[in-house]
């Protein structure tokens, strides 16, 4: 690593406060990072070939994170609503319709019932889920659904899942999406420009993607799971980076695995040494088979303790997932009823 | 605070595990608690007690009683009658008992950890997820052992009655690590807890009583270091486990010279954490947690000195510092707890006034900017820069979260650093480099090394030390030496006074023989003896035969300091070390008739008696030439995905005092096994007959032996030997002789620990191959070392 490390938004001083009896919380004292900052950089090839990372050691930090940290109560709601607040609510299923995409887009502008958000006491929080994540066929029709409130609309581009489209056909895929009014486009990354370490043609086809995205934000989609090896995932994770993504993404969700938390640890690691090295905020979006309230917390333990507070908003994490938010309306039921939901007493997305 | 608000901070809050289980137990041993012998429990007869309290809060929990003199005697005299029906019982049985205890400690698993963590004031995160279940592991793990014991330890037998004593800081699973290879392995024991620490080996003996265990094959005296020094003392007692400070361990070692008593010592550590350059430096900062972080700090193998390569230095410093940041310490009840309280105030006083002296000795200290709780015994983790191998901080074993960093720029430079250290316990080596990391973990001086890990513990992997970190090791095949001993021990004969010297007659030979003066041998070069004395060797009707040199302090000094440099001798092959042995066996039976005249001369030994010792020799160099490439380590496969490589290692610099009979073999049968391991060797020969030991240098000479690999000193054995035992830059004495000599070796070797091996008098049939050569000598000749190497990509 070319230049010292520390967590952006924890440098010495920061107010880091712990639950102790008789020990007054403090507010935060840092401004927080909002949003992603990433105007890339030059591809350092240096920077990328130092990318170390020990497999066993990962899998131990991730293991135990979520034994280190719990939540509980009314903290655990608190978590749980952010967590909320961070989901990509999507669909990207061959039997896609617009009317499914109405009723996703439903679900996203209303996603607790309202007399939990009553209970919660959380009316004024107008609380959404972060965005609302489609094909491009899809993205007019959300646009429409979703208009009144600032949820913005994703669209997974550039050949989704495989990315393996001519590169013309992907580009303007991106600006058919951006025209369409798409805020966000999930663009997928040639996996085989990682597998054979051609980190130059990575970089040039991300930065490429970048460009066709004008103002919308950018995640990358690495595709941890064809990857192979942690190590890959490192040093994608820094090229995607340097190329200007907005986010960095671990998977199309149709991959063999997608989002684990050994992988996400790498990357949010990636997302520190990146912003140590360059100064420049990127976001993290683990995607695909986080479906209960406890894989979301681990998520977010892991972005709470690997960067910071900031990480826990939308502008800088994001959940892809279809089924979370259901299991999340669940626990939050319990917490304030003391009783196990029925899966019928919760609106379908 | 609202749901609204800490949406906006997005706080941890609190997150208690529930203590009522626990409080419960205690409130029904309210008063005094009782001790646990030959399966009843029972008042203290000393009548005395004192109050055991939650460290993180200093609320008394309970009163314990402490064991007195009739207390510990009654619980051996239990231990003592318990002991040979359960020895007796088919390893099948035993291992019954022991799953029965291992499935009882997973029922009541968190009734334990929730005891232990209102006792210690470690955390309850780590008692439930490490503490607890390695305790079940082991008990599962030694019931294993015991049912295979009669057939994979056809050849060993039980030691008999052990003490053991333990320490505060893993109170139920250091009890684990004691009491389940002893029971399994058919030994009874009188286990005391620290004093600090009583309550989860109680709750344990609820356990026995529970799984049916026999009366008096576990027996649980409480009590603090009277109490301990009680069982140390104990005539009736076999064997004396410890685990805890090296101070004590060396008390103990005095205490039980001459006593015959078996002893294995785990004791104190200041282990060195090495990062080179090439590691995954955030998950090296994740080790630093888990090495120095763990449990507060208070853990003998911490990883308390920080090793990083000059050129990540800074980079380290500041990613750790921003880790620092993030840890929590506090109520350890709580889930979400990184750090919980030291044990006790004389420790949290002990802590502070350390990292008081390395500041005033001039090193950095940094610390996170939150505050610890200011009730309860907390101290915030600790890192200490700019500082020096000389430093306080750097030497001293302070127990606590406290680390203290240092920069090297080689990896040889690494090695010495992490090695300048009186402890050898464990150490971690991080590089993302399979050639680096396996070039540096077999150089380092420890008992354990961890590779892109740390703090990682297995029933089924030794756990010991090097040095002054004790010996002995827990845990694995290893593991079982330490609480059995070789069936052959039963049928030595009790020592004989050697009968008075003849008086000295002048020899009647030819005038005109040259006289041949044999000298010392030192470093490969023959040596006149510092004193320039010499002494006569009698044959059995006086007759001179010709003289010695009389060795002195110096001559050990120098002898000692030849076998040091010697070092070459320990990465020989094995291969190498067995053909140099075979060579020495060959060159001897070229001289066999001139070895056994000489033997007939001092000995008085018939030739053909003489001639069978020389070909016993002989026999005895191809032996150990044969097990030179053959006495190998194993590879444990602990419950990850990884493996641990148990090396067998050299001692180091060995000495041996030889009998006075057989003078040849015995002094082959000692050097062979040492040298054949790779030790570097000072031999006392036969007092009384030492002419062949100095007549065999020329052998040595001839058969490409390495200056230095044996050194032989000449002169008063039991003198020479007590010099060695003293000498602190000897690994390892092995003492063939008097009971009183004996004793004073033991008690002479607590200076730096080294390991011990005497026969009580009690000598060897050493022309008998079942007790005079094989794998009982080779493992007293080198020491197990586990590399732990986790993998995957």
């Amino acid at each position: 690593m070319s230049a010292q490390e520390s967590a952006p938004d924890q440098p010495q001083g920061s107010a880091q406060i712990h639950h102790l009896p008789g020990q007054p919380s403090a507010p935060p004292t840092q401004p927080w990072p909002a949003e992603p900052d990433n105007p890339g950089t030059a591809l350092d090839r240096d920077l990328v070939d130092t990318v170390r990372v020990n497999l066993s050691a990962v899998e131990r930090r991730a293991g135990t994170l979520t034994t280190r940290r719990t939540v509980k109560k009314d903290w655990q709601a608190a978590w749980l609503l952010k967590a909320i607040s961070c989901i990509d609510l999507t669909t990207l299923n061959g039997d896609d319709t617009a009317g499914r995409v109405r009723r996703l887009c439903a679900k996203a502008r209303t996603p607790l019932r309202s007399d939990l958000v009553e209970a919660l006491g959380i009316g004024d929080l107008g609380l959404t889920t972060g965005a609302v994540c489609v094909y491009h066929t899809f993205v007019e029709t959300a646009v429409e659904a979703l208009r009144g409130t600032d949820i913005p609309v994703a669209a997974v581009s550039t050949g989704f899942p495989a990315g393996l489209n001519p590169m013309d056909v992907k580009l303007r895929e991106i600006e058919a999406s951006v025209a369409a009014g798409a805020r966000e486009i999930d663009i997928v990354v040639t996996r085989e420009h990682v597998l054979t370490g051609n980190w130059q043609a990575l970089y040039d086809e991300v930065k490429a993607f970048k460009a066709a995205c004008g103002q919308a934000h950018m995640k990358t989609i690495l595709a941890t799971g064809d990857l192979a090896t942690l190590r890959n995932v490192g040093r994608a994770s820094m090229v995607a980076m340097m190329a200007g993504s907005d986010f960095i993404k671990t998977s199309t969700g149709k991959e063999g695995v997608n989002a684990t938390l050994p992988v996400a640890l790498v990357m949010v690691r990636a997302i520190r040494a990146y912003h140590a090295w360059s100064g420049n905020v990127v976001g993290f979006k683990p995607a695909g088979g986080i479906s209960t309230a406890k894989d979301a917390l681990g998520f977010q333990f892991l972005m709470k303790e690997e960067l910071g507070r900031s990480w826990l908003e939308p502008g800088l994490f994001r959940f892809g997932a279809s089924s979370l938010l259901a299991d999340i309306e669940r626990q939050l039921e319990f917490h304030i009823t003391g009783r196990y939901a029925s899966y019928d007493h919760h609106a379908v997305g | 605070m609202t749901v609204a608000q800490i949406f906006e901070t997005m706080e941890y809050g609190p997150a208690p595990e529930s203590d009522a289980e626990g409080r419960a137990w205690i409130d029904r041993h309210k008063g005094v608690t009782k001790l646990f012998i030959g399966g009843r429990w029972v008042k203290a007869k000393s009548g005395a007690d004192f109050e055991t309290s939650n460290p993180a809060t200093g609320q008394p929990l309970i009163r314990i009683a402490e064991a007195g003199d009739k207390d510990v005697d009654a619980a051996v005299k239990a231990a003592r009658a318990a002991q040979p029906e359960w020895a007796a019982l088919p390893g099948h049985q035993r291992a019954r008992y022991l799953y029965a205890l291992a499935r009882l400690i997973q029922k009541h698993s968190r009734l334990l950890a929730v005891l232990e963590t209102l006792d210690n004031g470690k955390p309850i995160r780590e008692t439930r997820d490490l503490d607890i279940p390695l305790v079940a592991r082991h008990f599962y793990h030694h019931a294993g052992w015991a049912q295979l014991m009669d057939t994979k330890l056809a050849d060993r037998m039980p030691v008999g009655v052990c003490g053991q004593i333990i320490p505060w800081n893993f109170p139920l699973l250091m009890l684990a690590w004691k009491i389940a290879p002893a029971i399994a392995l058919g030994n009874t024991v009188v286990l005391k807890p620290a004093e600090f620490t009583s309550l989860t080996a109680l709750a344990f003996a609820e356990l026995c009583e529970k799984a049916g265990l026999p009366a008096g094959v576990v027996n649980i005296v409480t009590g603090g270091g009277s109490t301990g020094e009680l069982i140390v003392n104990h005539p009736d007692i076999d064997k004396i486990a410890f685990t805890g400070s090296t101070e004590v361990g060396r008390a103990i070692r005095t205490a039980t010279a001459g006593s015959a008593k078996s002893l294995t010592l785990e004791l104190g550590g200041k282990s060195p954490f090495i990062v080179f350059d090439d590691a995954d430096l955030d998950s090296a900062v994740e080790g630093v947690v888990d090495a120095i972080w763990f449990n507060q700090g208070q853990v003998c193998c911490a990883g308390s000195r920080l090793l990083i390569q000059e050129g990540i230095y800074d980079a380290m410093v500041a990613k750790l510092r921003t880790r620092m940041e993030s840890l929590r310490v506090g109520d350890p009840l709580d889930k979400a707890i990184d750090i919980g309280a030291i044990v006790a105030p004389v420790q949290l006083e002990r802590i502070r006034t350390l990292v008081d002296q390395g500041v005033s000795e001039g090193a950095d200290l940094w610390q996170p900017s939150w505050a610890v709780p200011t009730e309860g015994c907390f101290f915030p983790p600790s890192l200490f820069t700019n500082v020096s191998p000389a430093s306080t901080v750097a030497r001293v074993e302070i127990f606590g979260p406290v680390i203290a960093a240092m920069s090297f720029r080689t990896p040889v430079e690494a090695v010495q650093l992490a090695n300048n250290s009186e402890y050898g316990l464990a150490a971690s080596v991080w590089s993302e480099s399979i050639n680096l990391a396996l070039d540096v973990a077999p150089k380092l001086k420890s008992g354990v090394v961890w590779v892109n890990t740390t703090n990682q513990f297995d029933a089924a992997v030794g756990f010991g030390g090097y040095k002054e970190s004790g010996f002995g090791r827990e845990g694995g095949l290893e593991g079982t030496y330490a609480y059995t001993k070789p069936r052959r021990d039963k049928a030595r004969e009790a020592w004989k006074e050697p009968d008075p010297l003849p008086k000295p007659k002048p020899a009647e030979g030819s005038p005109l023989t040259i006289d041949r003066t044999p000298k010392l041998y030192i470093g490969g070069k023959q040596a006149r003896p510092d004193g320039a004395y010499s002494r006569p060797v009698l044959a059995p009707d006086g007759t001179i035969l010709g003289e010695v040199g009389e060795g002195n302090r110096k001559d050990i000094r120098n002898a000692v300091e030849a076998a040091r440099k010697a070092a070459g001798w320990v990465s020989a092959s094995t291969h190498n070390r067995a053909q140099i042995l075979y060579y020495i066996a060959e060159n001897l039976e070229a001289r066999a008739d001139e070895f056994a005249v000489r033997l007939s001369a001092m000995t008085g030994a018939k030739p053909k008696a003489a001639q069978a010792e020389v070909a016993a020799s002989v026999a005895r160099l191809f032996s150990y030439g044969a097990w030179a490439d053959k006495f190998d380590g194993a590879v444990h496969s602990p419950p990850s995905r990884g493996v641990a490589l148990a090396m067998n290692e050299p001692i180091g610099v060995l000495a041996v005092a030889c009998p006075d009979v057989p003078p040849l073999l015995g002094f082959v049968s000692l050097v062979a096994p040492a040298i054949a391991m790779g030790n570097r060797v000072i031999a006392v020969p036969s007092e009384r007959h030492p002419l062949s030991a100095t007549d065999l240098y020329q052998v040595f000479d001839t058969s490409d032996v390495p200056g230095g690999v044996v050194n032989i000193v000449t002169g008063d054995k039991d003198a020479l030997a007590s010099v060695l035992a003293k000498h602190d830059a000897v690994d390892a004495i092995w003492y063939c002789g008097s009971p009183e000599g004996s004793a004073d070796v033991e008690r002479a070797s607590a200076g730096n620990l080294k390991q011990v091996w005497v026969d009580n008098g009690h000598a060897r049939d050493w022309l008998d191959p079942t007790d005079g050569e094989g794998e009982v000598f080779l493992r007293a000749a080198t020491q197990v070392k586990n590399i732990w190497i986790p993998y995957g990509e």
